[in-house]
């Protein structure tokens, strides 16, 4: 499946077919994650957590009871600039993660960007979660005239370069002099939760369509149940969890995309910190101080790849149930 | 397709019916379709019968001869691109002129079904009390409570141990057996007056299966259920059900009251059948008797008989021209033949086969000499 630009590769993970092969699709799974740990064993196999989970589910914890908690933690303003620590590294002066260009402290900042950033991902993968989800529901189950409709739809929106659709969104719609930073907030919400909802909605509609034509949906039927109740109590439960690994690979996949978005000028909206930003204005002091690129790199990079991980535990655990039947 | 009504009437000598009033359902030229890229599909063609309240119908056939599309077609429950035409009366009521709002009502409450493979009839995502509560839920006013107990009784009722543990369950912690006894469980839970039990044992263990057509009979005479036994194992239907049908490429080519289609087989085709049930008192290594050849193309099926180019009996006339649904001497029992199994003609007729060395004739001679060398 070609990916139509970097920006939203979510594709390749979306082998989630149920009923055709569910041993073919986990195989290759086991044998890349597998190997990939000397220890062996218990590597996302048959969707048990292992060490690597807990850890990736603490990191996880850490970084949203951070941003959640950012008002009420003793941490400097995240705007205030102290000349002591401009371009300093981590350590000086009682500032653990050092401070960036302007002084101000990298800690605050990457935790009050974490708000920023997760907020971002979590709403507006939910966005296209919701409607996506929904939309590949109904065509999956309905097929017809309704999925003809709904997934031509999804493929227009897929053929936009994504990047591109959302620097466009952004800029027609929350740019210029004077935007307010949640208008940009929200505007970016709504362009990231549009470019997802292709991707999520395919993943409804394909796993809605097969699960449609199992024996227990004519079953369903046969004891008088309404289309409704059919597609949210039969269909939809079975469609979530793979919505559900490739939702939690989405939300790593917009806290990366909102890093490209400000390196163009369009992410959150300064002064306001996410942690695209502060990479995108570090960018400028690579030489001379390197820490502030490396601080957001290394929290963007623990927290991608511990969503990643978990849609992979999804995903197995998801297929193992599949293969017990 | 006009072959006018006819009916199997079933004789009621040995078997006590229950209720009164005209046939439970009543089935009459009912023809299924299916359009497809390949051409029209005649799954189901020309099909009637007639079932009172409280009796057993087999149905039986080949993979493919239309028969779970047949007991679908009934129930209405077909595939968008399925056409279906005839006429199907359930209770003096015109089920084929409902359209899915009103057959909800029919469905799970007056007229249920058991599918064939229970790992896949029943949600994976669900638990078992709430697969068996969802008719109740739909078609009764049931308070949760009530619902509950009904449940708890259902469970029962179809033999399952620890019935209040089973309530949380998934399917996947079920064996295939306890699976399906759910499945009728769900069936039976709004009290059908008709269920259609499609091979609903063909999916389980040789073992389990006598203990799943026990349970389907026994829930039968205890509700005065009419029942439509859909099989391909002539052993399953034979002595579970009052009357049988015989299906080959989607029309009935022999119906009969049980006893008489064992005793009289006119149909070469069930003759077939018959034989090739392997029998116990078989000598080792007796070679199975198979049915040579495949079922016709349901797009393109012969001109003649469709049977013919299996046949051992079949002559000239057989491959021009379709023998219609006569009634034998034994009233009840119809057969779709021009040289039937058992009278004169038909004798000829496999004679003239032998002597011209037809193959499927000698098969059929060779069949019959291992079946008689025990």
């Amino acid at each position: 499946m070609p990916a139509p630009d970097g920006g939203l590769d979510l594709e390749p993970a979306a082998t989630l077919a149920p009923g055709g092969a569910p041993a073919a699709t986990r195989e290759p799974v086991d044998a890349a994650t597998g190997a990939a740990t000397p220890t062996g064993g218990r590597w996302s196999r048959q969707g048990r957590l292992g060490w690597f989970g807990v850890l990736a589910i603490a990191w996880l914890a850490f970084v949203t009871l951070a941003a959640v908690l950012a008002p009420v933690l003793p941490l400097d303003d995240p705007n205030e600039n102290v000349a002591a620590i401009v371009n300093q590294g981590p350590g000086t002066d009682g500032h653990l993660l050092g401070g960036d260009a302007l002084g101000r402290d990298l800690l605050s900042r990457m935790v009050w960007g974490g708000r920023a950033s997760l907020l971002l991902g979590v709403a507006s993968v939910s966005l296209g979660m919701v409607v996506g989800g929904l939309l590949g529901l109904v065509a999956g189950y309905h097929r017809g005239r309704v999925d003809t409709v709904v997934a031509g739809a999804f493929d227009v929106l897929l053929s936009f370069p994504q990047l591109i659709l959302a620097v466009t969104l952004v800029t027609v719609f929350a740019s210029g002099q004077g935007v307010s930073s949640t208008r940009r907030m929200v505007v970016l919400i709504l362009a990231l939760g549009l470019v997802s909802v292709p991707v999520l909605g395919r993943i409804a509609r394909a796993n809605a369509l097969a699960w449609s034509q199992r024996e227990f949906v004519t079953a369903a039927r046969a004891v008088g149940a309404r289309d409704r109740s059919i597609m949210f109590g039969e269909v939809l439960p079975n469609v979530l969890p793979a919505m559900f690994s490739i939702a939690l690979l989405g939300i790593a996949v917009v806290i990366v995309v909102e890093g490209g978005l400000s390196l163009l000028g369009v992410g959150v909206q300064l002064p306001t910190p996410s942690w695209g930003n502060v990479l995108a204005e570090g960018r400028s002091e690579l030489r001379q101080a390197p820490h502030i690129v490396m601080v957001p790199t290394v929290v963007i990079f623990l927290t991608v790849l511990s969503l990643n991980y978990l849609g992979d535990v999804v995903r197995a655990r998801f297929d193992v149930r599949e293969s017990a039947l | 397709m006009s072959k006018g009504r006819r009916h199997v009437h079933t004789s009621a000598d040995d078997f006590p019916t229950a209720g009164g009033g005209g046939p439970l359902l009543e089935v009459d030229d009912l023809e299924t379709r299916f359009h497809t890229p390949r051409g029209v599909v005649r799954a189901v063609d020309g099909v009637s019968f007639r079932l009172e309240r409280g009796r057993t119908l087999g149905l039986v056939g080949e993979s493919g001869c239309g028969k779970s599309v047949l007991s679908r077609s009934i129930m209405g429950l077909l595939p968008s691109y399925a056409e279906r035409r005839g006429e199907i009366t359930f209770a003096g009521e015109r089920l084929d002129l409902l359209g899915e709002d009103a057959l909800r009502e029919y469905w799970g409450a007056r007229i249920a079904m058991v599918f064939q493979d229970p790992m896949t009839s029943l949600n994976p995502v669900m638990r078992i009390g709430q697969q068996i509560a969802e008719p109740l839920e739909i078609h009764t006013d049931l308070t949760r409570e009530q619902i509950r107990e009904t449940v708890l009784a259902l469970l029962r009722s179809v033999h399952i141990p620890e019935p209040e543990r089973r309530l949380r369950q998934y399917p996947h912690e079920l064996s295939g057996g306890m699976r399906q006894r759910v499945v009728i469980a769900i069936a039976l839970s709004c009290g059908p007056q008709l269920l259609f039990a499609d091979e609903p044992t063909t999916a389980l263990d040789v073992t389990v299966q006598a203990q799943i057509l026990d349970l389907l009979q026994e829930q039968q005479a205890e509700r005065e259920m009419a029942v439509v036994l859909v099989s391909h194992d002539l052993g399953v239907v034979a002595g579970r059900t009052h009357d049988i049908a015989v299906m080959y490429a989607g029309q009935i080519v022999e119906m009969a009251p049980t006893r008489t289609l064992f005793s009289e087989v006119r149909m070469p085709y069930t003759e077939a059948l018959l034989r090739s049930v392997p029998r116990v008192e078989n000598p080792k290594h007796t070679r199975l008797a198979v049915i040579g050849g495949r079922p016709p193309d349901l797009v393109d099926p012969p001109p003649g008989c469709r049977f013919a180019p299996r046949c051992p009996y079949a002559q000239e006339r057989c491959r021009v021209e379709a023998p219609p649904l006569v009634e034998a001497d034994t009233p009840g029992h119809w057969y779709r033949c021009w040289y039937p199994v058992g009278t004169d003609e038909g004798r000829e007729a496999l004679e003239r086969n032998l002597a011209a060395n037809v193959p499927q004739a000698a098969a059929a001679v060779t069949g019959d000499l291992s079946v008689e060398a025990s």
